[in-house]
Order: structure tokens, then C-alpha cells, then sequence
């Protein structure tokens, strides 16, 4: 486990006063809006930034206790940063800038110099200088030169922030093979909901310098408590699904989890694929009784659970299915009209599913970088979108009705 | 061309400012580091005792390290006692005049060059499992070289350029202590010397424009290691 529990005042007023832990495996997304204290709380990881008072501890090494009087020094944490704006030493190569970090590494050596090179594709470029190099050559060099430090773990502070979409795309895949190729703990700071739902399996959410809520990211996505990080717009339930049926003459693809299937527009990945289906709540609608005659094909059937009062004229239902749940954002009116109330059995309407595509081998344990084990090259950003993003049954995406 | 009291000059002169200049960067360059750097109580009057001797008046500097260094000065007479060592009407002597007078254009030309570094850099180093030591001379101090480079120039024209602490401090000896300056003064004073001081003018502004070039290559040279051009 990562345990983070600190607390820091800036002369700005800004305070800042985190406690959460992460898993110790995997991408923990920090997600919230700049300037919520996502990037000061990975600095205190990281020792950059010293906390007021608190505690960081990473599996059984303590990086920062307040109460011990120990503040690790940054060289000794093990912790391989990768920073918005890559900050290669110009007046390095690319091979020497990899090399550093790995020449003063203080731990086993697990991760080789070649695997990463060929991981990341900068072999050609090792004899360049920085400043010849895109900026998603230099972020995948900086990743480079992090990893071969030997990092205990990895803190990327919003690696893509700096790219143009072209650019994120080319570093995404590279990211995911990261996470699955690796037992190597990222805490990933983000603002952006598409890349937390491709690269995280839990998340932070951060708010005016508190984690508001943690968590797998199933759980915390859906939560209404997170509305005001996440705008009442990508507010939503997260499927983990796996992929059982391709029709190529609707264009339509079907993915199963344990409380149904939903249809979807073709997804470019074989039957059997793990895929996770994100439903956004304003995208859900309730009916009391069973649509019939509607375009809407997904359709959930599950009691209420609760209802809560979101901002403006919105709420939240909580929607109880057999096995997970699903969240619908509805207007306080319609709440009224129909007497909605939980214990009561009501249908969902799901009108748009966005698929994120997931690599085969997810939370599969990873394997270790310099193993021989076959690794399929990164895919190709134009080969497959990130992001599908699909409107079920032909019904536009409309205010929560 | 040039006689050979002239030459003796020139020599003199180069002789000076090369060692002025070496002596004075590490000091220049540990100072102008912390200058650019670091906050402490004090700061302003360590920063005014630094560039002291860019305001003061060159004799008066001169005066100041006569008293302190001179044979009979606070510091001078125990050097001289245990150590032999004897600044005045000496070379030596000549050199730490050039030196000290320099001294805060070079402290002041790194401190820019140290504060135009982004000190994200080095704590990429330092996150990277560099020392704070390390870091400072694999990344930081290579990164401030066109910075030192411009304080290397500026020490040497300033320290050539030398005149009224030179003369208080060590006096205007022929071979010792005579530089181009100095051999100047004495040549306006003498009936016929005219001639002299018109050829070491002119030897001064080769010197200047020569310095001038090789500073503006080496700088290019750098820039391109660095990745800056």
C-alpha cells in the first residue's frame, strides 16, 4: 500500500490536506481540476514539496514522518518522476539522459536499459539532443529515464497535458504497456476523464487540496459526492464488460457484465476482450414501467437505491441492478412527478455507452520488464481510436430529461 | 614595433589578468550560486560587501588591501612573518588588486546565469538519485557555462583595465608591477613618450577586440553543447 496522509499551508492561503491510500499495483489516477493540489501532493512523494506534518509511507519504507522527524531525502525515495514538461538535460543525448538515473541507481536492477529503449521505440533516437526531439519524443525519453532509475514507484504529473492529441495518442499505448508490464505502482495526475478511464484502476479525487473520495475507479467515478470535480457531465457507472458477440451488418458490437449486456457500435477488438463500458448519468433515463415501444436498445431493470440531491435542478438516483448499480441524473421534477422513491423497481434507459478499449492482460500480473516474454508492439493511434464513443439505438445525447 | 619595456607591459599585463581571472572563478562562482539561490538573514549586507568594490572608488580599494595586505597591514604582517609572503610592489600583489576589483562583475554575471536555469532541472536530477552536490556539477554548473564564460570576458577586461588600486596597492614597478595601464600613465610623464603610450593604445585595443571574438566563439560553442542554438 501507498499511505499518504499530509497536511500543508502555503502563505497563499492555500491549504492542503490529503489522506488516502493506493493500491501498491496498478495506476492511481490523482484526478481533479488544476489547481486543486494534485501535483503538491506528489511532490511530497516525490520530497520536493515538504508537508507541514504527516506521514508518507510506500509498502514498508517510510519516505516522510513527521512525528519520527523523517524526511527521506529526494535521491534516496526511489521515486521516478515524470513531469509535465519532461525536463531532459539539454546538454545531454538521449542515451546519456537514460543513462543517469540508472548510473546512480541505489536499487536491484529490474528493469535493463534495452527493454526500455525497446519498450518506449527511442532507439533512434539515443544519439540525438533533446532539443531535436517532439514533444512526445521527449516525454517517452523522460519516461525512459524515470524507469531506468530503478523507481521504487512512479509519479507522472500529467505526462500528456503539454501534447496535442496526435502526440497523446502516441504515448497512451506506450502508458498502458507501462502499467501492464511492469509491478510497478504509478500515482498519475490528471484532469482529464478520458485518460483516467484508459489508464487507472484507482482513483484519487481531489478538490481544494482534499481527496474528496478513493478508490477502485468503478466506485468513485459514479459517486455524486464528485460532481463538483467532475462537472455533472462525466459524472457515470463504469462496466468492466468483456466483448461476446460482433454484428457486422448493424455495425454493432455487444458486451456482457454480470447485470446484462449492452449493444454497442462495432469495437475493433476480438470476441472475448475485456472492454469497459462507461455509462454517464445524464445519459440514463428512468421509466416506471417496462419501455416498450421506444429506439432505446439498452435497457437495465433495478430497484432505487437512494436519491440524492445533485447541483442545480438535478438528482441523483442511485439504481441498485442484481449485481453493481448504475446512477441516473434526473431533474428534481421528474423525481416528483413520478414519485420515485428507493425500494421502488424502475427501467433504465441507457442512451449513449462510451467504450474505453483495455488491453488484454489487465491487473494480470505484470511481468517483469527484462523477462523475454513476447510483447506486442504499441498500437498505432490511427489503427484504433482511444475512445468509442457510441450513441446506442440512434437517440442524440440530450439533457437529462 | 614594440620595445622591449613595452613587451614587458603586455606580458605583465596578460600575465595578470589570466590569473586574476582563474583564481577569482571558483570563489565567483561558490558566491554568485548563493546569491542566486538561497535566501538567509543578511543577504543584503553580504550581497553590498560583495560589490563593495565595484562602488568604492579604486583607490581607496587599493588603500583598503594596503592596509590589510601590506607588509605591515592586519593580515599582511603575519603573512610576511610566518609565510615569506610579501603582496607589495610585487606581481602577486598586482594579481589580487585585479582580482578583488573584478571580482563583483563575475559574481554578478554567474548569479544571472545561475538564476536563468530552471531549477526544475535539477530537481529532476536530484529525483533521478543525484545528490544535491552531484546534481550541482552534473547539471546545474554545465548549464551555467555561457554565464561563466561572459564572467571569465568581463573579469579579464576589468582586471587589464586595472589602474588605481594597482598603483595604491603595489605601486608602479618596472617588471613587477607595471602593466599596460600603469605603463601608459608613466609614459604620459615622461618628455618623450608619446609615441610609447600611443603603441600600448593601440596594443589595448587588440587585446580588447581579440577578447571580444574569442569570447563570442567560445559562447557559440557552448550554446551548441548545451542545446541552446
Amino acid at each position: 500500500m501507498i499511505e499518504i496522509d499530509v497536511s500543508l499551508a502555503r502563505n497563499t492561503g492555500f491549504c492542503l490536506e490529503a489522506h488516502f491510500a493506493a493500491p501498491d499495483m496498478g495506476i492511481t489516477a490523482l484526478f481533479g481540476r488544476s489547481g486543486s493540489g494534485k501535483t503538491t501532493i506528489i511532490q511530497a512523494v516525490a520530497g520536493s514539496v515538504r508537508p507541514d506534518r504527516g506521514r508518507i509511507v510506500v509498502g514498508d519504507e517510510v519516505f516522510f514522518d513527521s512525528d519520527k522527524g523523517i524526511d527521506l531525502p529526494m535521491e534516496r525515495r526511489g521515486a521516478g518522476y515524470v513531469f509535465q514538461d519532461a525536463r531532459l538535460f539539454p546538454h545531454m543525448t538521449v542515451d546519456n539522459n537514460l543513462r543517469y538515473g540508472e548510473r546512480r541507481a541505489r536499487r536491484e536492477r529490474t528493469i535493463g536499459f534495452d527493454a526500455v529503449v525497446e519498450m518506449l521505440g527511442v532507439r533512434h533516437l539515443l544519439k540525438r539532443r533533446p532539443h531535436t526531439l517532439s514533444g512526445g519524443e521527449k516525454q517517452r525519453v523522460a519516461i525512459g529515464r524515470a524507469l531506468l532509475s530503478q523507481p521504487r514507484l512512479l509519479l507522472m504529473d500529467e505526462p500528456l497535458a503539454s501534447l496535442d492529441e496526435m502526440r497523446k495518442g502516441e504515448i497512451l499505448p506506450y502508458l498502458e504497456r507501462l502499467r501492464d508490464e511492469l509491478r510497478l505502482p504509478i500515482l498519475y495526475v490528471s484532469h482529464s476523464v478520458e485518460e483516467v478511464l484508459r489508464l487507472s484502476d484507482a482513483v484519487a479525487a481531489v478538490a481544494d487540496g482534499k481527496v474528496i473520495a478513493c478508490g477502485p475507479l468503478a466506485d468513485v467515478l459514479s459517486q455524486p459526492e464528485l460532481l463538483p470535480v467532475l462537472g455533472r457531465f462525466d459524472l457515470g457507472t463504469i462496466f468492466d464488460c468483456t466483448i461476446t458477440a460482433h454484428n457486422e451488418e448493424f455495425g454493432l458490437s455487444t458486451v456482457s457484465f454480470p447485470d446484462g449486456e449492452l449493444r454497442v457500435p462495432l469495437v475493433g477488438r476480438p470476441v472475448g476482450a475485456p472492454a469497459r463500458a462507461r455509462v454517464r448519468s445524464r445519459d440514463v433515463s428512468l421509466s416506471l414501467s417496462r419501455p416498450i415501444d421506444v429506439s432505446v436498445t439498452n435497457r437495465l431493470s433495478g430497484t432505487i437505491a437512494r436519491i440524492t440531491r445533485a447541483e442545480g435542478p438535478f438528482s441523483d438516483v442511485e439504481v441498485a441492478l442484481a449485481h453493481g448499480k448504475l446512477h441516473s441524473l434526473v431533474t428534481q421534477e421528474s423525481v416528483q412527478r413520478l414519485a420515485l422513491e428507493p425500494g421502488m423497481t424502475v427501467w433504465a434507459m441507457i442512451k449513449a455507452v462510451t467504450v474505453e478499449s483495455r488491453p488484454a492482460g489487465f491487473n494480470s500480473p505484470g511481468a517483469e520488464i527484462r523477462s523475454p516474454s513476447p510483447v506486442s508492439p504499441p498500437r498505432q493511434p490511427s489503427a484504433a481510436p482511444p475512445a468509442l464513443r457510441v450513441i446506442a439505438g440512434g437517440t442524440p445525447p440530450k439533457a437529462p430529461s | 614595433m614594440l620595445t622591449p619595456e613595452e613587451w614587458t607591459a603586455v606580458r605583465l599585463s596578460l600575465q595578470v589578468a589570466f590569473w586574476a581571472t582563474i583564481w577569482s572563478l571558483p570563489p565567483a562562482i561558490l558566491i554568485g550560486w548563493v546569491l542566486a539561490r538561497f535566501n538567509f538573514p543578511g543577504k543584503g549586507i553580504f550581497d553590498g560587501i560583495v560589490h563593495l568594490p565595484l562602488v568604492l572608488p579604486k583607490v581607496v580599494v587599493g588603500y583598503l588591501l594596503l592596509i590589510t595586505l601590506g607588509n605591515r597591514g592586519y593580515i599582511g604582517q603575519y603573512l610576511h612573518e610566518w609565510f615569506g609572503i610579501s603582496l607589495i610592489f610585487s606581481t602577486a600583489g598586482a594579481t589580487v588588486a585585479a582580482a578583488v576589483v573584478s571580482f563583483p562583475l563575475t559574481v554578478n554575471a554567474i548569479r544571472l546565469a545561475i538564476g536563468g536555469i530552471d531549477q526544475g532541472i535539477e530537481t529532476a536530477a536530484r529525483t533521478l538519485g543525484a545528490t544535491k552536490m552531484d546534481a550541482f556539477f552534473t547539471v546545474t554548473l554545465p548549464l551555467m557555462m555561457p554565464g561563466v564564460l561572459s564572467g571569465c570576458l568581463i573579469s579579464l577586461a576589468s582586471a587589464l583595465g586595472e589602474f588605481g588600486a594597482t598603483i595604491t596597492f603595489v605601486s608602479n614597478v618596472e617588471g613587477q608591477t607595471r602593466t599596460i595601464p600603469l605603463a601608459i600613465y608613466s609614459a604620459t610623464h615622461m618628455p618623450d613618450g608619446d609615441a610609447m603610450a600611443l603603441r600600448l593604445t593601440v596594443v589595448s585595443v587588440i587585446l580588447a577586440l581579440g577578447a571580444l571574438i574569442l569570447a563570442e566563439m567560445a559562447d557559440r560553442r557552448i550554446k551548441i553543447a548545451l542545446g541552446q542554438i
